[in-house]
């Protein structure tokens, strides 16, 4: 059903969620963004899936908001609509979630790739948050998920000048996790999809929360979480699984549990 | 408008040459030859192009600037180099396919850089190169610091670019900056020659070869094993790998479409 505007594939426990509004660059409209919230949401609760990659296709990830809608919006819809929930939504979703980025990467398509877990980039990606351009700011983290990553001198330069940053200068500030010739990039995200499907899902889940929390709050509150969680992860089958397959000298099996 | 456009094209099968056609002036730079040039490198990016020849019309290659137009250009010349120059050089650069300058005469300054960007270089017996920038007090540009110094080495890049020294085709050749000298009479048809035969090769695999050595200066090993790896994948994926193969195992020659 290619009219859909999200695609899903499945391969093993890998799912693989395709942006599919190709003529608007996929362009982020409320339609897109309540499919792929749907989506994230679905393949979360499905035991067989492991990893989930997000992409776009090889000329654009997501060239940004809907700019029609977001003329259209109100200062109050924009501070109190649904759109703010789907946002927060993406940031819940417990399994890891790689952004397979080839092409434009802008705006809310830049803000959707970094509320996803990493990003793995082709060389041909761009970065940038260019809304200063229409007159408004970055208005779903762009401002706070850059700065972190980045760092605030080149975080200022892109979001105040609108200039954006090459796949390379990406990697070397610390955006993007990889960077891959351009023929290769959709194959790269799917291995490193493939490579996080294979750990203990328990240790995932947790190490990507524990990670989150170094992200987004204090040292001493992430290293108390970190403790909890890997005491929690330790008490997991994955757990004694893992570490007697070390011991023993071969492959571990983790079951999930 | 003029009658003649600056910088013509022709198509020969899957051969596209682009002929730089200011010749009163030896072919030197303008806005309006930067931006034919730029059209006739967008239409060798058409899938049935699968090589470029870039020559000279009249006695020059390319002159570079062209100093009666400078004050077009001179004012915030970094925003005209971007604007301009720029576009075309990376536009030859990331072309997935052979450019070969057939370099008919002299080429100076900005003409030599763009004969630089070029994959090979077939220069004419009469052929020349000039640094130029030096003589009026400027650096290198368009790539000029670039290409020359990957092609030439530190050494003898800085010596010649500073001296502003006339270079023949012969020591160009002798120094690496050209592939091969051929006699003036000759030039177009040998520069043909090597474009059609690169025509028939896999163009995929050409055009990831090319980006392959415009990493090598720069990357590691490891960053070159890596990158190696990831096209090897995707070339292992074209029709003319599994024609490459099929006319090996079928002991015949291999007819490569260039997908």
């Amino acid at each position: 059903m290619t009219d859909d505007v999200v695609l899903v594939e499945r391969d093993g426990a890998v799912a693989v969620v395709t942006l599919n509004r190709p003529k608007q660059l996929n362009a982020l409209s409320d339609e897109v963004m309540e499919a792929l919230v749907s989506r994230l949401v679905e393949l979360d609760a499905d035991n067989e899936i492991r990893c989930i990659v997000v992409a776009g296709n090889e000329r654009a990830f997501a060239a940004g908001a809907d700019i029609a809608m977001l003329a259209q919006t109100t200062p109050v819809e924009a501070a109190t609509s649904a759109r703010l929930a789907r946002w927060d939504a993406i940031r819940k979703i417990g399994k890891p979630v790689v952004a397979a980025v080839s092409g434009y990467c802008l705006g809310g398509g830049c803000e959707l790739a970094m509320v996803c877990d990493l990003i793995v980039a082709s060389e041909t990606a761009q970065f940038g948050q260019p809304e200063i351009n229409l007159g408004v700011i970055p208005g779903a983290g762009g401002t706070q998920r850059l700065t972190r990553a980045v760092g605030k001198a080149v975080a200022m330069d892109v979001i105040l000048s609108g200039r954006f940053l090459t796949a390379r200068e990406a990697l070397d500030a610390g955006l993007v996790a990889r960077v891959v010739a351009k023929e290769a990039w959709f194959d790269e995200a799917r291995r490193v999809a493939r490579a996080i499907g294979e750990k203990s899902p328990v240790a995932v889940r947790l190490a990507k929360a524990a990670v989150n929390r170094a992200h987004e709050e204090s040292l001493q509150l992430g290293v108390e979480y970190e403790r909890q969680a890997f005491a929690l992860a330790l008490a997991s089958e994955d757990a004694r699984e893992g570490l007697a397959a070390f011991l023993e000298k071969r492959k571990p099996d983790f079951r999930g549990r | 408008m003029s009658l003649v456009a600056e910088v013509e094209t022709r198509r020969d099968g899957a051969v596209l040459q682009i002929t730089l056609n200011r010749p009163e002036v030896f072919n030197a730079f303008n806005a309006a030859l930067h931006a034919a040039l730029a059209v006739a490198l967008k239409e060798a990016r058409d899938d049935e192009i699968r090589a470029v020849v870039i020559t000279g019309a009249g006695r020059g290659f390319c002159a570079g600037q062209d100093l009666t137009e400078f004050s077009e250009v001179a004012d915030d010349i970094r925003a005209r180099l971007e604007s301009t120059y720029h576009p075309n050089i990376r536009a030859i650069r990331t072309l997935e396919k052979p450019v070969i300058a057939a370099i008919n005469g002299a080429a100076a300054g900005a003409g030599l850089s763009l004969a630089c960007a070029c994959d090979i270089r077939i220069a004419s017996d009469a052929a020349s190169f000039v640094p130029g920038f030096i003589g009026i007090g400027l650096v290198p540009d368009s790539g000029g610091s670039y290409f020359v110094h990957r092609l030439l080495g530190t050494a003898r890049a800085f010596e010649w670019m500073t001296s502003n020294r006339k270079l023949s085709a012969a020591e160009g050749h002798l120094w690496g900056l050209v592939n091969e000298v051929v006699e003036a009479e000759r030039l177009l048809e040998r520069a043909t020659e090597v474009a059609t035969l690169y025509a028939s090769l896999p163009t995929r695999g050409i055009g990831m070869t090319k980006r392959l050595f415009d990493h090598a200066d720069t990357a590691t090993l490891e960053e070159q094993l890596a990158l190696e790896a990831q096209l090897q994948q995707a070339a292992t994926q074209t029709a003319d790998f599994r024609e490459g193969v099929n006319a090996f195992l079928e002991k015949r020659p291999p007819r490569f479409s260039g997908a």
